[in-house]
């Protein structure tokens, strides 16, 4: 039991990785105001960009990864374009991106020929000394890069966000345009930044589960993740520490599937596979029965417009 | 203050003319301002006051005119532009981000370089402003969940904060009780003796009389004349408002008719604490209105809403000739001839991005009177056309734009318009002169006295006594959820007052 469990917890991190990205990528969009539902498709490209790189320029860990964020942020940049400038209603273009980005990753993977082409992983980076910790050094010290970063990523996020001006001035975007329009705070720049850095941390999101987690890029892999990072940020109530605990939470939940599985316990597979998003339900129902949505950028999903009759 | 004395002025502007996609809001307006006084701009609701500080504010380029502070001619393209000449302006509506505390709403505003540095260097400042001009505020709660009166305070320190010694207020009165009012306006008097050059944009004469050193006055977007207000009798200085006078209403002739609506025993409660309306009755006879006075906050949107079918009582009765109403729904209560004209024109009683037509026309369509299952658009727009003129809606440029460009008085005429088309049995009104000029306030109540004398019952609940008293046929007094007393007329004035502070 103890073997199950310490197998268990030692891979949480590793699936908990990619919701924490995402959703502190989402966190970030969207404290600016913009509702982004285009998170399964950042993290789409993200795989396949990362998959391309690691094929084309070798696997150095670093690369595919910068590659993923890279691409998802291009791409971000259509999504922009559609919100910003053109003001379309969000859920539509976000819905529209992630069925664009769907297209174009399959498209991508099968011209060049990188579907279900293995890629070299990148290596787990035990720490020396600390990963020597019984049980602790496994959980902890044996992990990959971006394991390791994603507590000063949070934290990060969160000075960003609670300990500077810019992040000042991103939330009073996100809660009051018109008050931060009139402090002389450029509305369209700050949602602009925040929509590319948002993309750039969801395309590393979806970079890690191809090059570090998978290891192979299959059309639709990530399987739905985009999807319950966005319920996790609801959830957190757009705080990225909460974020962070909450991606834990589910990180543990999708890392107990194979490790079910493997123990010989008599549960239907697709049951298992089911496991994660009954628990985004549970957890939106428990939300909403909270008193849900609490947290929520006021002006979340309104496009800015100046109140005036120039 | 002697005005003979030639003195630089802070601010001048000079023959501003400014139109909106060819509708001129400004001709040729000029004003000045100077350090330690407070110039009052006076002005009907629509006769350009705001905009004439908008444009002094860089809010808006003017198309002709010139602008001079401090002696020198200047051109402002935008509000930072005006911040850095030293020009503050607060908005009726606060520009303040709600989730933000005082602190970090001015740090945002006076973009400051350095979070943490900035935020102590805020507080200390804004702290010291605040306790020198007797502006108590508290700096670290969220702005949203301050009063009305202390997030208008965090605005001016905001703009006292960025250095401003050019201050505009725009209507700074019209949303806070008299008492606050009256303190704003001695902290404002304290300004003016520190140095500061303040401009008083208002609509209110008593507030121009008593808190003014000097008064511009404006009408149709023009200047019409500044003088020192002392100087002038209220008779005069509405005559320079309206530019005509406002014919004082007369007593009523008509006696009330069978009883229309009784309520008994309304209650309401909130999920936890006390009753909001608890066990209210009232009888409404045909032909009469009711007006129900008390200070705001004491049940009276509740029972606003209760009555007018937005929200379901717990308890209690509402009988219309003899059917009870009270768990009807609104459709129901209005095919039975219910009107309502909510306090809220622009959120309730208006949808703001659908143009004057549709605004008018949907009061009918559910009626059908419009066609049934594909609406006669021709006759939408003749019947808006025709309630336009005859409510006398100004600034409809087309039927087609949007209701949200009307002016506060003229859009409460729309609604009016459009809750009188169906000759109403019932009529529910909840502040219906709130925020308008005397002209507005008159057509407003003229109205209202029209659907009495029809044979409408109707319901006035306001919060301002001077209506109350003006339109109501009887008045009862509404404290804590209850009706605490009802007075015949004629109605005596010290007695309802004394029953609106009365909470025994």
């Amino acid at each position: 039991m103890s073997d199950f469990l310490i197998n268990w917890l030692a891979m949480v991190p590793v699936f908990a990785a990619p919701f924490a990205l995402a959703a502190l990528g989402l966190l970030v969009t969207e404290r600016s105001g913009v509702l982004c539902l285009a998170a399964e498709g950042y993290m789409l490209i993200g795989a396949i960009a990362a998959v391309g790189a690691s094929l084309t320029f070798g696997g150095y860990p670093l690369l595919p990864l910068a590659a993923g964020a890279v691409a998802a942020a291009v791409v971000s940049l259509l999504f922009a374009l559609l919100v910003l400038v053109f003001r379309v209603e969000q859920v539509i273009a976000g819905l529209a991106l992630v069925f664009f980005c769907l297209g174009l990753s399959s498209l991508i993977g099968s011209t060049f020929g990188w579907t279900s082409r293995t890629v070299s992983g990148n290596p787990q980076w035990p720490i020396p000394g600390l990963s020597e910790i019984p049980v602790l050094g496994r959980l902890l010290f044996s992990q990959d890069l971006i394991v390791y970063l994603l507590v000063p990523l949070t934290a990060l996020v969160a000075y960003l966000l609670n300990g500077t001006m810019t992040g000042l001035r991103l939330k009073a975007v996100g809660d009051s345009p018109d008050a931060a329009d009139a402090a002389g705070v450029s509305i369209l720049g700050t949602r602009l930044a925040a929509i590319l850095a948002g993309a750039a941390l969801m395309g590393l999101a979806g970079a890690y589960l191809s090059v570090v987690v998978a290891k192979i890029w299959v059309d639709g892999m990530t399987g739905g993740r985009g999807w319950i990072a966005i319920a996790l940020v609801i959830f957190s109530g757009w705080r990225p520490w909460r974020a962070l605990g909450a991606a834990l939470l589910f990180g543990s939940i999708e890392a107990l599937v194979p490790r079910v599985a493997a123990s010989g316990f008599a549960i239907p597979q697709y049951f298992l596979f089911m496991l994660p998003y009954l628990a985004t339900l549970g957890v939106m129902v428990w939300t909403a029965w909270r008193g849900g949505g609490g947290g929520a950028p006021r002006a979340l999903g309104r496009p800015f417009l100046r109140e005036d009759r120039h | 203050m002697d005005l003979q004395t030639p003195m630089t002025e802070a601010l001048t502007l000079t023959g501003i003319d400014k139109a909106f996609a060819g509708f001129p809001a400004l001709r040729a307006a000029s004003f000045g301002v100077r350090r330690r006084e407070v110039h009052a701009l006076l002005g009907e609701n629509g006769a350009g006051k705001t905009t004439l500080m908008n444009v002094a504010a860089g809010l808006y380029r003017p198309d002709r005119g010139e602008l001079r502070v401090f002696g020198e001619p200047v051109v402002l393209d935008g509000p930072r532009a005006a911040r850095k000449r030293l020009i503050g302006m607060v908005h009726q509506h606060f520009k303040l981000v709600p989730t933000f505390t005082a602190t970090e709403n001015i740090m945002l505003a006076l973009e400051v370089q350095n979070f943490a540095a900035g935020r102590l260097e805020i507080r200390r400042r804004v702290g010291q402003l605040a306790e020198d001009l007797g502006f108590p505020v508290p700096l670290d709660r969220p702005v949203g969940t301050l009063s009305i009166a202390e997030q208008q305070r965090v605005e001016i320190l905001k703009a006292l904060a960025a250095g401003s010694e050019i201050l505009i207020l725009d209507e700074p009165t019209a949303v806070l009780t008299d008492e606050e009012g009256a303190r704003l306006l001695a902290n404002i008097r304290r300004l003016a003796e520190r140095g500061t050059a303040v401009v008083l944009v208002t609509h209110k004469l008593r507030d121009v009389i008593a808190h003014a050193d000097r008064v511009t006055v404006m009408r149709g977007g023009a200047t019409v004349t500044t003088a020192d207000p002392r100087a002038l009798s209220l008779d005069l200085l509405t005559a320079l408002v309206v530019g005509e006078v406002v014919a004082t209403p007369t007593a009523r002739q008509t006696t009330p008719g069978a009883e229309l609506l009784v309520a008994r025993g309304l209650s309401v409660s909130a999920a936890d604490g006390p009753p909001l309306l608890d066990d209210v009755g009232f009888t409404l006879r045909a032909g009469e209105i009711l007006g129900i006075a008390g200070v705001g906050g004491n049940g009276q949107t509740e029972l606003v809403d209760v009555v007018s079918g937005v929200r379901r009582a717990d308890r209690g009765s509402l009988r219309l000739a003899g059917e009870d109403l009270a768990a009807a729904p609104v459709a129901t209560r209005r095919a039975r001839g219910f009107a309502v004209v909510p306090a809220d024109r622009k959120t309730q009683a208006m949808a703001g991005d659908l143009s004057v037509s549709d605004n008018y026309a949907v009061g009918g369509v559910l009626r059908t009177a419009f066609g049934g299952a594909a609406l006669d658009h021709g006759a939408m727009r003749r019947a808006a056309g025709e309630a336009v003129a005859a409510f006398d809606v100004q600034g409809v440029h087309r039927l087609g734009q949007k209701a949200s460009l009307l002016s506060g008085g003229n859009a409460q005429k729309l609604v009016l318009a459009r809750e009188f088309s169906a000759d109403p049995k019932v009529v529910v009104v909840h502040s219906p002169s709130r925020g308008l000029d005397m002209r507005a306030m008159a057509a407003v109540h003229a109205r209202l006295r029209e659907a009495r004398d029809r044979g409408a019952a109707v319901l006035l609940v306001s919060e301002d006594l001077d209506e109350i008293l003006a339109l109501s046929d009887r008045v009862a007094v509404m404290s804590r959820g209850r009706i605490t007393a009802e007075f015949p007329a004629p109605v005596d004035r010290q007695a309802v007052g004394r029953a609106m502070v009365d909470h025994g």
